[in-house]
């Protein structure tokens, strides 16, 4: 199929950008939409062109590194699903495909479409985990957990940490990132000594890296390739409730 | 083929730190014996770790939480990208909560058997211990495990053991144990503890009087080039499967480190040990850029069959009538059927492609039909079973598995080969140290399932941890800094390279020989190697070498983010690498695990290994670009679980 | 948001009660009027409980407009380079309308202030009857008040509708079951609300009350 691809081009963090746009002749329906991108890229190297810069890695939908906004939709149009596993049948010949980087303040563009998501390790850092250095450990089946609280921990945990939440939400906030890992530290047993600390530390994590703030407008979690409910966000706001009102 | 031509041999390489006597109690009598470091003194003393795995994570979190300064370095731009996310299936352990007869010696004599009785028996043997407290530790770090409704964990059998030791979280047991190590580790950077640096790449290892004292980096953003020290440095930067260009491996993973740190005189051992995975979906065309791995489970009701004619391959399925179907793995092995190992089922689809029957794109697949088990269990039971792995084959074939048979292919997974170190993880450069899949230590000449996790964190959270302990004992070692002259040097070479990278502007593209070099390695250093093919293939790669140092073309500067750059020098690496992994492969003129040559296989075709021979580890060392790598042999003694010949018939 | 909104929510059912007084009679409607300013006497004197309601309303839409403010602001920091290509809706349309719905609704509150509480812009002036000033403003030959009254109760249901909802999560609602019983409570109460408000323009518009 031949197709256009309008890309956002920016050739470094503080200069200035524009969308630009490409044929792509011949690309295969079977390829995915990363792989369209490798082919343009290697027609542009031997045109002594810029190849364009994007984040990638796994491949197979789980490491959260690729990160395209096509059509104004984070990862594109198909539901629950990465940007590397999305595949160019889902698009018809000689259409015109924008794609942008994901846009907020807290994710600066490095390069073209390369973004820095290290304000979403800094939420974590604040208070995303458990205290338990190794060696500590009592048995692992010293403290049962229940299968409904470990399902639904798991549930919240198969966030990948892409941020795509943050470049659908029109407030570009990371709250849903923020309140999957509350959910799933919060819901089992080994997660509760720290449960108050860790949603107030990680909210103001959250504020201090320039995320915008949360108004429930919904879109994170259509675009999220894990799905993660939001629900999960007004868990999270009982936890911050209940947390202050204990200080 | 004589030594000579394209190898030499060296002294035999000895592991002198692993404790002799009782295998029960050789790790502890290890770690008795190793000396330790005041608690006061551990903030004066530096670690790198390169990677943030399961490996690189878990110890450069155990290693901050124990009180040493920690650097860490990722290519990724965040440590829980790093490509042990994406295993599925599980990770085991001796814990026996089943009361089904397991135990660490179970353990302990399933891994040393299931490698192909080429792995060390000390190693594997404390593996097996260690991997209960793994667990626990997962654990209380919140990994949500499987449960069972009464709360406690579940388990599964996996990768046809006799007992259930695999735990699990669903599918993506991979994710769940990084973001646990991945946690701990953004614990510790919080407090202070670990200084975390992202999208930078190691280039080269800095060695000073004979120490692993510190390594090159390349700040991947701006193109910075700097110089980090420390005492001791530790590679946890995975395996090297992407050497074949179509592997599961993640785009970004490379051998580059292992590979710089294997020109600076670690040697490198069981290059040719790579493991072959049956399940994969199939390449769909020139464009096809990695390979993703689907669930060896899918095998227990698929069935797996081609045409019996060549001339019906290119026939829709169901247009094949059923007795012009080869249900070949079920003709070839009645007993096991289609439930025969990973090298097995691999090497016979192979066969059956190579015939000329292979099914769909470039013939290369072949169908793993679920039409006779929708029929016996009902469409709502397979569904029940298998239908997130039918979802995700029909997102990226966009055909309906229901409807139509799938079509599979095998793959490049996981590399055994790996950095030679001793019982302490180090490798033969002192101070330098290789954990998880990074070194060779634990899987012998094939790896069974669910055994990477427990490796990587075995060697992470508890291995390493107490070991390095007795090598920075001796520590703080005598400052480092930029201008000492083997800093210089190691860092010319680095900018040297990236110089000549982005002056010999040539006609092709990195990518296009990192393909070629794939299939080479795909065709003769694969599924099945031959002394012909493994000696034409050298010959090849050679010819590509040069060619690759004349006609690459790198687009763009230094200083800045330059993906292209990034992988000019993990192509370059590759290419050396693959050819030692053609030499290894070469001079193993035996098969085992991972390795089957054509030459050594009983006369109804299957694997013969040859003990009196090869019961050994080959570690190379480097000699030069155009200079003949040394083998050093290092003896197996097999002590406990002696070795014998696997039947599948 | 969520408590400034709940207070303004529960005036304006208040004030939907009182409006269907017209109904019983348009006497019955200026009485009505009337007991309001008598409301808290004698031990407040006359319409000081009315206007304590009033600062306190001020207050909560203050509040709630400092509120929104401040996060429209930090949405604005978070997002400076807008994407070039943005598809209208993603989630609900009520969400996405929430910001433009409260300017028109603090617009539509200002009118409704000076036109049926002072009456500087009602054809019967300020000295008039409550009542006579209902039917005066949505005379048929004025069909643009009325249009623009319409357009603004709907603007109220829309925001209502998400408000209500989002109200209940950020006070912490999260389960399945929850999360569709909230979505119907916001539904119905900004119907029934929009109805309630609706229903007295249409009936003056067709003569059911005159």
């Amino acid at each position: 199929m031949d197709i256009k691809v309008r890309v956002w081009r920016q050739a470094g963090p503080s200069a200035a950008g524009k969308m630009v746009t490409y044929d792509v002749k011949g690309i295969s329906p079977d390829a995915s939409f990363l792989e369209m991108i490798d082919v343009l890229n290697e027609t542009l190297i031997l045109n002594g062109d810029d190849p364009i810069a994007f984040d990638h890695d796994c491949r197979e939908g789980i490491c959260g590194m690729c990160s395209m906004v096509i059509n104004g939709v984070a990862h594109g149009p198909e539901k629950a699903t990465t940007t590397c596993q999305l595949h160019m049948r889902k698009f018809k010949d000689g259409d015109v495909i924008d794609v942008e980087p994901w846009r907020a303040a807290a994710f600066p563009v490095i390069k073209d479409l390369v973004v820095d998501r290290t304000p979403l390790d800094k939420i974590i850092q604040a208070g995303g985990y458990i205290t338990a250095p190794t060696g500590t450990a009592p048995d692992a089946h010293a403290t049962p957990v229940p299968k409904k609280d470990a399902d639904a921990a798991f549930e919240a945990a198969t966030c990948i940490g892409c941020g795509a939440c943050v470049a659908a939400c029109p407030n570009g906030s990371s709250m849903l990132f923020t309140a999957a890992k509350i959910a799933h530290l919060g819901l089992m047993p080994q997660g509760q000594p720290e449960r108050d600390s860790r949603v107030i530390d990680m909210l103001q994590a959250q504020d201090d890296a320039g995320f915008g703030g949360c108004t429930n407008a919904g879109e994170c979690t259509t675009v999220c390739p894990k799905g993660i409910p939001m629900s999960l966000i007004g868990r999270l706001n009982s936890d911050y409730r209940k947390a202050i009102s204990k200080r | 083929m004589t030594a000579s031509d394209f190898w030499a041999e060296g002294e035999p390489v000895v592991d002198k730190a692993a404790p002799d006597g009782p295998v029960e109690t050789r790790w502890e009598r290890r770690k008795f014996s190793a000396k330790l470091v005041n608690p006061a003194n551990r903030r004066k003393l530096t670690v790198i770790v390169v990677g943030t795995g399961l490996a690189g994570g878990s110890a450069a979190a155990t290693l901050a939480e124990a009180g040493y300064k920690v650097k860490s370095y990722c290519y990724q731009d965040s440590p829980r990208r790093a490509h042990s996310i994406a295993a599925q299936g599980g990770i085991n352990a001796a814990k026996n909560y089943r009361n089904d007869g397991d135990s660490v010696y179970r353990l302990f004599y399933d891994t040393v058997k299931g490698g192909d009785f080429r792995a060390r028996e000390s190693n594997v043997y404390r593996l097996a211990q260690v991997s209960v407290n793994i667990i626990d530790q997962c654990v209380a770090q919140g990994v949500p495990f499987a449960r069972e409704y009464g709360g406690l964990l579940d388990n599964r059998s996996f990768g046809g053991t006799q007992v259930s030791r695999t735990f699990y979280a669903r599918g993506q047991t991979g994710q769940q144990l990084l973001l646990g190590a991945y946690q701990a580790l953004e614990r510790q950077i919080g407090l202070g503890n670990v200084e975390m640096n992202t999208r930078h790449e190691m280039l080269e290892l800095i060695i000073v009087d004979g120490k692993a004292r510190g390594i090159v980096v390349r700040d991947m953003i701006t193109g910075e080039i700097t110089t980090e020290f420390a005492d001791a440095v530790v590679l946890a930067s995975g395996g090297y499967g992407n050497v074949f260009f179509l592997s599961t491996n993640a785009k970004g993973c490379n051998v580059t480190a292992t590979w710089r740190a294997h020109r600076k005189g670690a040697l490198f051992a069981n290059p040719c040990y790579t493991q072959i995975h049956p399940t994969c979906i199939p390449e769909s065309g020139s464009h096809q850029s990695k390979l993703t791995l689907m669930s060896e489970s899918l095998r227990n009701d698929g069935r797996v069959w081609v045409p019996k004619d060549a001339k019906d391959c290119q026939k829709p399925a169901g247009e094949i009538a059923e007795e012009d179907r080869d249900y070949y793995l079920e003709r070839i092995y009645p007993s096991f059927g289609n439930l025969v190992p990973r090298d097995i089922a691999s090497r016979a689809a192979k066969n059956v492609c190579d015939e000329g029957r292979g099914v769909g794109p470039g013939g290369l697949g072949v169908y793993l039909d679920f039409a006779d088990a929708i029929k016996r269990l009902g469409r709502k039971a397979v569904e029940a079973k298998y239908g997130n792995l039918f979802e995700m084959y029909e997102r990226i074939t966009g055909e309906d598995p229901y409807e139509t048979p799938m079509r599979i292919y095998p793959a490049v997974h996981y590399t055994m080969g790996g950095l030679w170190v001793d019982y302490d993880l180090q490798s033969t450069i002192p101070g330098l140290f290789v954990i998880g899949e990074a070194n060779f230590s634990d899987h012998g000449a094939n790896r069974l399932g669910a055994s990477a996790l427990m490796q990587g964190l075995a060697d992470g959270y508890f291995v390493l941890p107490n070991t390095i302990s007795n090598y920075l004992a001796a520590g703080p070692f005598p400052a480092v800094s930029a201008g000492d002259a083997p800093v210089v040097e190691a860092r010319k070479q680095v900018e040297d390279r990236i110089a000549k990278f982005l002056s010999i502007d040539g006609d092709r593209t990195v990518d296009s020989f990192h393909r070629e070099l794939g299939q080479i390695m795909w065709e003769y250093c694969g599924m099945e190697r031959s002394e012909e093919g493994l000696t034409k293939a050298i010959g090849l790669i050679r010819a590509l070498k040069e060619e690759f140092w004349t006609r690459v073309k790198v687009p763009g500067k230094g200083e800045e983010l330059n993906q292209n750059l990034e992988k000019a020098g993990r192509v370059a690496d590759f290419i050396e690498l693959g050819e030692l992994m053609c030499i290894d492969a070469l001079h193993r003129r035996e098969s085992c695990g991972g390795h089957f040559r054509a030459e050594s296989q009983t006369p109804d075709g299957e694997a013969l290994r040859h003990d009196d021979e090869f019961s050994y580890a080959a570690a190379w060392e480097y000699f030069g670009a155009d200079g003949k790598p040394v083998l050093h042999k290092e003896d197996l003694n097999f002590e406990y679980v002696h070795p014998s010949t696997r039947s599948y018939k | 948001m969520a408590v400034s909104g709940a207070l303004l929510v529960l005036f304006l059912f208040a004030h939907a009660a009182g409006n269907l007084k017209i109904f019983v009679g348009l006497s019955d409607f200026d009485h009505y009027a009337e007991w309001l300013r008598g409301l808290g006497t004698p031990l407040l004197p006359h319409a000081w409980f009315l206007w304590i309601q009033r600062v306190g309303l001020l207050v909560a839409i203050g509040l709630h407009i400092w509120a929104a403010t401040a996060l429209t602001i930090r949405a604005r920091k978070a997002r400076p380079v807008k994407y070039a290509h943005r598809p209208k809706i993603q989630g609900s349309y009520a969400a996405r309308t929430m910001r433009w719905g409260g300017v028109i609704i603090v617009l539509f509150v200002i009118y409704h202030i000076l036109d049926l509480t002072t009456g500087h812009l009602n054809p019967e002036g300020g000295d008039s009857d409550p009542s006579a000033r209902v039917v005066a403003d949505f005379a048929p030959e004025r069909w643009y008040v009325t249009l623009f009254y319409v357009v603004s109760v709907v603007a109220v249901g829309f925001h209502l509708r998400h408000g209500i909802w989002s109200a209940f999560r950020t006070l912490g609602q999260q389960t399945t079951k929850g999360e569709r019983r909230a979505q119907a409570i916001a539904l119905v109460l900004s119907v029934v609300l929009v109805a309630m408000y609706l229903s007295v323009p249409f009936a003056v518009l067709t003569g059911l009350v005159d």
